[in-house]
């Protein structure tokens, strides 16, 4: 399934495995183009795996960029029919706080109104009883159709439309260089190896100006890093954010069994994008603002603290992040740059996936000289066709369910020892590894993490990790290599952990270390 | 700037390190159970997201609460599972046969103000009929060999107030009495045993204005609604007595002290160091010399000491122990703390009598390794409950009983292995110097 043959030559190679290449890989296949995507490491790798899982209502940009706004609640509106597996339908509570103003919530109301939203205000009372953890002290709230989305989930439905449309994936290969002729892209160079491809499209997030400037086109990028952190569990049943022009730790989203609130907003250097964490100042401030959202976060365990890049373009010479576009950059280099064969998706959001992917294949197919009307806004993805709920299944087969849609249909719980369970927090089983293994190209605990949740619970592995490496490392038909699985897997987990190490997340720490030292 | 982390029944407190696993009970001898961490922390993640993920088989929890006596985080997990089945689980209703059987076997003061009369022989006799026993098992699902604990054919409560209540005012000092449905209509002879042990101890004894079954059946039949109320009865008269209101029965202690504010949501924090056992409240004043026993010299009995679930989660099994060591003539052995398995009328179900009997079997082997120490390597049938008592110089005849707290253990144990079985509280009474 993932492979590809490199004596053919592509329609079109999409650079980047998150969720702008993935969705622009789903439609070039279902458009009939001869596809290939090439990630440098696994999917999900880069911001569309380190973000908050919030499908937007665009009530959030309403008032600051009611374009961006429009297009988001007609995306959310898609997202929901046809990706419903990767959705939670939680809704959205805007509130305001005495520190911020009514007036304010009005024109919120009302700019919502114009771009589309359905904004419903609601009693300071009726906040509480919907939400009893929202912060007592509101004066105001509003209820808008946000949702929780996983990115994970939304990447590999994607991914597995995609593949089983024809279109071929290699990932853990770096795009090394352009291919050029006379002037024009005419592929990607893999190390030594050339595959040829009419159209190369940059879908990299950040990374794209820089693979942009190997095909000699200059994009002007700002790295805006965002901290998030991770709470143990649900405090809240809707996504809540505060009703005032976007500031920091001011949304707080239900995402699967935990809560993600963030983020930060600040400009890094290029270079600090390949290993971008959360630091302890982040930390601190998103506590800071985020206890005045839901006071209950100042005494819930914080399981880990991440950091995402977001690819802003530079639209002008302002300094902060959250002015700069955050609308959908295409860039037709032909006409730009006058190089024919490129063409760059970036800037936009998780909620606008598909609508890039649309602008982008449009235009590969207009340079094709090929007339072939999109249809990923009718068509479901994997996952997400009707599925009829079986009460009496399991827990752990239940959470299969809600991570894969009907996907999980596919997994093999009959065979010995299918159902055992083997990551305990999260509820996933061998049947559900050997799936992953099997159609998502799984080859580390870390990507086994993204596609299943595994080690993402409270203990972060640290009790069942050593059983998910046995599995997978007999599943990848390497037993020997299980040790060393395990190792990467643990040093990427005390990244997370390292920037709030206190209270129980310190004794869980301490536990692992007792239990995997050598 | 966080200093500590506070959740509800301290679910985020969970290091996942399993040894609850390792400790419960059911997880040994039924696949079906989750086991306390996931059906409580793992599984709680999941319910908070979505009532669905609710998972049937929590009806196997024997609410034990050895896993948080094991848990080194003070995780409340048996808390959790018996509050997620009360939120989550579909509440029993009376319709069914089986919904019939929960109920009657949870509504103790209903069947036992029936049942505890001067009729109680006729019904006592019926019930340990094969006929009855048959009929129990094939339809409402009581399994067919278990016997319904004995009525009395008079109350305690009956009992105290012709025969004890006038001669409480002649004592200086008083104490309340919580005496449970068990002592009320099954065996007034413990109540009996309370009221003589505080006497000799220098206390009158006075009963509560009202009290009601502690509700722990009808909690875990599903019936929470119904034990919250008996629950708000039993406290309102508890703060009346303004004083220690000692106890007998380690179950409902730890119902009234522990699950009415962790599960039923009465808070009792005002109340909550009043409720003891006796064993509990007396042994410091034992051992402060602050009350003197005179013991009999010609006591003798062979005792092993049965720690029950609740006792083990109150953590008082030493108060006992040390009282016990302090009988002249009262060898004791401490067996090893395992389940009994009946956990109250779970194991009255025929559909868990198997794992009940399965998970007794550490404990019952245990018992019978200590009587047979006890009779010199010779095991001889046991001659069941109430045998007589009387001790003798001669080490071979002194009698041999297991003690608890806890009268579903006596009645698992008794069944199960033929010892007779009593209550501390009794073996204290009989080794008292007559006055």
């Amino acid at each position: 399934m993932f492979i590809h043959t490199s004596d053919k030559e592509y329609d079109v190679v999409i650079i980047g495995g998150g969720i702008t290449g993935a969705a622009t890989a789903r439609d070039c296949a279902l458009r009939g183009l001869k596809t290939l995507l090439v990630e440098r490491g696994d999917l999900c790798d880069g911001a569309s795996g380190r973000n908050h899982g919030l499908l937007h209502s665009g009530a959030r940009y309403a008032v600051t960029d009611p374009e961006g706004a429009t297009e988001c609640i007609s995306e959310n509106r898609i997202l929901r029919r046809i990706a419903s597996s990767c959705i939670d339908p939680t809704g959205g509570l805007f509130i305001t706080l005495p520190e911020d103003s009514l007036e304010y919530q009005a024109k919120f109301i009302q700019a919502c109104l114009d771009c589309g939203i359905d904004a419903e205000a609601i009693t300071p009372e009726e906040a509480l009883r919907l939400e009893p953890a929202v912060n007592p002290a509101l004066i105001g709230a509003v209820k808008v159709p946000d949702a929780s989305v996983d990115p994970f989930r939304l990447v590999d439905a994607n991914i597995l439309d995609a593949v089983r449309h024809g279109a071929d994936v290699i990932k853990f290969r770096e795009v090394t260089g352009m291919l050029k002729e006379d002037g024009c892209v005419k592929g990607v160079m893999l190390g030594d190896e050339a595959i040829r491809a009419k159209q190369v499209v940059i879908a990299a997030g950040i990374w794209s100006a820089a693979l942009a400037e190997m095909g000699g086109a200059h994009i002007s990028m700002m790295p805006s890093k965002g901290s998030l952190l991770i709470f143990g569990h649900r405090l809240t049943r809707m996504v809540i954010n505060r009703c005032r022009k976007p500031g920091n730790a001011d949304i707080l989203v239900p995402g699967d069994v935990v809560s993600v609130l963030g983020t930060t907003s600040d400009k890094v250097p290029f270079e600090d994008c390949e290993d971008v964490k959360a630091t302890g100042d982040e930390v601190n401030v998103l506590l800071q603002e985020g206890v005045h959202l839901v006071p209950a976060l100042s005494h819930t365990r914080i399981i880990r603290a991440y950091a995402g890049v977001r690819p802003l373009v530079v639209a002008d010479s302002s300094a902060s992040g959250r002015n700069v576009s955050r609308g959908i950059v295409l860039l037709d280099h032909e006409k730009r740059d006058g190089i024919p064969g490129l063409i760059t998706i970036t800037g936009g959001k998780l909620t606008t996936c598909r609508l890039m992917a649309e602008m982008a294949t449009d235009l590969v197919c207009e340079k094709l000289g090929l007339e072939i009307p999109c249809t990923t806004a009718q068509r479901k993805l994997p996952g997400s066709q009707e599925r009829k709920k079986d009460v009496k299944d399991p827990v752990h087969k239940r959470a299969a369910v809600g991570r894969h849609g009907s996907e999980a249909d596919m997994m093999d719980f009959s065979g010995k020892g299918a159902d055992e369970i083997i990551c305990e927090c999260e509820q996933v089983t061998r049947a559900e590894i050997v799936y992953a293994v099997t159609n998502l190209g799984v080859r580390s605990i870390s990507d086994l993490r993204r596609h299943t949740r595994v080690g993402m619970g409270t203990c972060q592995g640290s009790f069942c990790i050593s059983r998910v490496a046995k599995v997978l490392a007999e599943v990848l038909g390497t037993p020997e290599k299980a040790d060393e699985l395990v190792k990467d897997y643990l040093q990427e987990r005390w990244k997370g952990m390292t920037p709030v190490l206190w209270g129980d997340t310190l004794r869980e720490a301490e536990y692992m270390h007792k239990v995997h030292r050598k | 700037m966080q200093e500590t982390s506070i959740s509800t029944a301290n679910l985020e407190q969970c290091l996942k390190c399993n040894l609850c696993t390792l400790v419960c009970p059911m997880l040994a001898v039924n696949e079906q159970y989750p086991g306390p961490k996931k059906a409580g922390p793992d599984g709680e993640r999941y319910r908070i997201k979505d009532p669905e993920y609710y998972d049937y088989a929590l009806k196997f929890c024997l609410n034990c609460k050895r896993c948080e006596v094991a848990c080194p985080s003070g995780v409340k997990i048996g808390d959790m599972i018996q509050t997620a089945r009360i939120k989550y689980g579909s509440q029993s209703k009376v319709r069914s046969l089986h919904g019939l059987r929960d109920w009657t076997l949870a509504s103790t003061d209903f069947v036992g103000s029936m049942t505890a009369s001067p009729l109680a022989p006729v019904a006592n006799g019926v019930l340990k009929t094969g006929v009855a026993k048959a009929v129990l098992h094939g339809t409402l699902g009581v399994d067919k060999h278990r016997t319904f604990p004995a009525y009395s054919s008079q109350k305690f409560e009956t009992w105290f107030r012709k025969e004890a209540q006038a001669a409480q005012s002649g004592f200086e000092k008083s104490i309340s009495f919580y005496h449970g449905c068990y002592v009320n209509y099954n065996y007034p002879q413990l109540g009996k045993d309370f009221v003589k042990v505080m006497n000799a101890a220098g206390y009158g004894v006075q009963l509560l204005e009202r009290e009601k079954c502690c509700g722990i059946a009808l909690m875990s039949n599903g019936f929470a609604g119904k034990a919250a109320k008996q629950g708000r009865i039993n406290l309102e008269s508890i703060r009346k007595a303004d004083g220690p209101v000692l106890t007998v029965s380690s179950s409902c202690t730890h119902m009234m002290r522990e699950e009415y504010p962790e599960v039923l949501g009465l808070p009792n924090e005002d109340v909550k160091d009043n409720i003891q056992l006796l064993t509990r409240w007396l042994y410091p004043r034992l051992a402060s010399g602050e009350i003197k026993l005179n013991f009999r010299k010609d006591f003798h009995m062979k005792v092993a000491y049965h720690t029950a679930c609740h006792m083990q989660r109150l953590g008082w099994q030493q108060f006992t122990i040390e009282i016990l060591r302090m009988i002249p003539g009262l060898e004791l052995t401490v067996l090893e703390p395992y389940c009994c398995g009946i956990s109250g009328t779970f194991g009255f179900k025929k559909e868990n009598y198997p794992y009940s009997q399965a998970i007794g079997e550490l404990l019952f082997s245990e018992i019978r390794k200590a009587q047979a120490q006890a009779q010199g390597g010779v095991t001889t049938p046991a001659e069941g409950a109430g045998a007589a008592l009387s001790a003798t110089a001669d080490g071979a005849d002194i009698p041999f009983v297991v003690a608890t707290e806890c009268e579903t253990c006596k009645w698992q144990i008794e069944m199960s292995t033929g010892i007779p079985v009593m209550n501390p509280v009794s073996i204290i009474a009989q080794a008292l110097e007559a006055e």
